[in-house]
């Protein structure tokens, strides 16, 4: 494009007039405003640091990103990824929902599920996806977690699960709320087999899924600043006309509540599984 | 000639419906209530206890709404908190102990939305009966008389039969709630219910009930009757077969397996 240099003003340091470049090294590259210290922190440096702001708020993750940083390298094949939603009770709208949503996320479906190795340890893994309609769960979700857990008590592993989920997806109707009964039941007989179950909630996990399999877990960790409740916010001030109190269903509230077993920032979790999963022998 | 879906979330709110209690003290004879969840409180929006049907001990648990202004108020509207449910879970523990028959009577419009409620884990609460449930060793039979509100509902309903009145709904969420976050217009609530399929006719067809109930003469003496028969019926089949757990993992097993897409298979 040579024409359109001959357009451009030349460059000081070209002329030789300047000595020092009055250039910032990374003016012009996006910024993420932090929700936690309000200040806008380069989306590289974010990058770096598994999109955790240095003041320590932990911003949502891709499944597959997720999947990346915590799996040892290679490790990860996928399960059950033919599956789709389809349309039970024909709500209206749901197919193009549900295609916006599948070409916004660049996923099938609300969850990941599959094998892996963490810190050299094998399980069954399966990561929730929030740009999926906000992770919720219709009858696709909950038959991948199910056959998950299928698989997983057939061929005796244990399952480490990242939720997050606005709730049960009410565009497939009741057939969403019996996922809730159906994921249940199949970490139920997971359980009874005596394999160990370790799910991670992050931000948010509410309704129909913490109400099922993210509740049941043998040990539960939550992201820092995770939104871990059952009722939305803003319906309980609605039913109850009071204000909430400060940090409410925030997962440092959770834990004080005796809901959780921890809080595990994002860079620890790895070392964090990989030792429990050594613990529990593998199964 | 039928109600349409919004007018039988109606006539399933109305308060002149007889409520929990009212089904317990006319099909079951003798019944003593049992209190509190040993843990935290007693939930009167769960009443629960042992009874007889036609001579033989049950466990019954009830959501229960109340009639006047002031049981009502009393009872929560019938929204559980976690309290209720772990009584409930305790109340069926027992039943599996002594292996006696579960009967559960549904009428929410969801579990409290509350601050305690939250605080005492009203999500916790109801997996783990969602969990605990799936494996009781001895029949479970739920019945939805009213309102069948989401997870408060499903939380008394990991059974091996799920029957409803005639104008009872089954939803996973109130149509209200499912059109002010679709459309941000909770006045859209008569499009919402014809949607979310939730009436009984539309449960029988998913297959999430085995019977729907008629409402002819109901809170009368022929009407009570003729459910305390069909439990009556019901239960002594239930408690012949051998195969109860598997069965009942079956049946929730199957809902939605045949709804997704399966593209490359």
């Amino acid at each position: 494009m040579a024409f359109i240099n001959f357009l451009k003003p030349k460059n000081q340091l070209e002329e030789g007039g300047r000595t020092a470049a009055p250039v910032q090294q990374d003016a012009g590259e996006p910024e993420k405003n932090c929700p936690n210290c309000h200040k806008d922190i380069p989306i590289s440096r974010l990058w770096a640091n598994d999109l955790v702001c240095p003041c320590g708020h932990h911003f949502r993750m891709k499944a597959r990103q997720r999947i990346k940083i915590l799996t040892d390298k290679d490790s990860f094949h996928e399960l059950f990824a033919e599956i789709q939603p389809g349309n039970p009770i024909n709500f209206p709208g749901y197919r193009d929902k549900a295609e916006t949503a599948r070409m916004a996320s660049g996923e099938e479906e609300a969850v990941l599920c599959g094998t892996a190795s963490i810190g050299s340890q094998n399980c069954c893994l399966f990561v929730m996806e929030s740009s999926f309609m906000m992770g919720s769960m219709g009858s696709a979700v909950g038959e991948k977690i199910t056959l998950l857990f299928e698989y997983a008590t057939r061929r005796r592993m244990p399952v480490i699960g990242f939720t997050v989920s606005g709730g049960a997806r009410m565009q497939e109707g009741l057939l969403s709320l019996m996922q809730m009964a159906k994921t249940s039941a199949a970490v139920k007989r997971h359980n009874d087999a005596g394999l160990f179950y370790l799910a991670v909630l992050t931000d948010p996990t509410t309704g129909g899924v913490t109400a099922s399999f993210a509740m049941e877990a043998d040990i539960i960790f939550a992201e820092p600043g995770a939104t871990v409740g059952f009722a939305g916010a803003r319906v309980i001030e609605q039913t109850t006309r009071k204000s909430l109190p400060a940090r409410f269903q925030k997962s440092e509230f959770v834990l004080e509540h005796g809901f959780v077993d921890g809080i595990v920032p994002r860079s620890e979790q790895k070392s964090r599984l990989a030792e429990l999963l050594k613990m529990h022998n593998g199964r | 000639m039928s109600a349409t879906p919004y007018e039988r979330v109606k006539l399933a709110r109305d308060n002149n419906r007889p409520t929990g209690l009212d089904y317990i003290r006319n099909i079951f004879q003798g019944f003593i209530e049992l209190h509190g969840d040993r843990r935290y409180a007693d939930d009167p929006a769960i009443v629960g206890g042992i009874a007889w049907l036609n001579g033989n001990p049950v466990t019954v648990i009830a959501i229960e709404k109340g009639h006047t202004a002031k049981e009502r108020a009393y009872r929560n509207f019938g929204a559980p908190h976690p309290e209720g449910y772990r009584k409930a879970l305790r109340l069926m523990k027992q039943a599996e102990k002594f292996g006696r028959p579960i009967v559960c009577f549904i009428d929410t419009s969801g579990a409290y939305c509350g601050i305690g409620a939250e605080e005492r884990g009203q999500g916790e609460a109801i997996a783990e009966n969602l969990l605990e449930m799936s494996t009781l060793c001895v029949p479970i039979l739920s019945i939805l008389i009213g309102e069948g509100g989401s997870g408060g509902a499903l939380a008394l309903a990991v059974a091996d039969q799920v029957w409803m009145l005639q104008n009872s709904v089954y939803s996973v969420i109130s149509p209200e709630g499912c059109a002010s976050i679709l459309w941000k217009d909770s006045s859209k609530a008569e499009s919402a219910a014809e949607s979310l399929k939730l009436t009984a006719e539309d449960a029988k067809s998913l297959g999430v009930i085995e019977r729907i109930l008629t409402e002819k003469d109901i809170g009368k003496k022929d009407f009570y009757d003729r459910i305390r028969t069909l439990l009556h019926e019901e239960i002594n089949h239930l408690s012949n077969d051998m195969d109860l757990i598997n069965k009942r993992y079956a049946r929730f097993r199957r809902f939605g397996a045949d709804a997704v897409i399966q593209e490359y298979v």
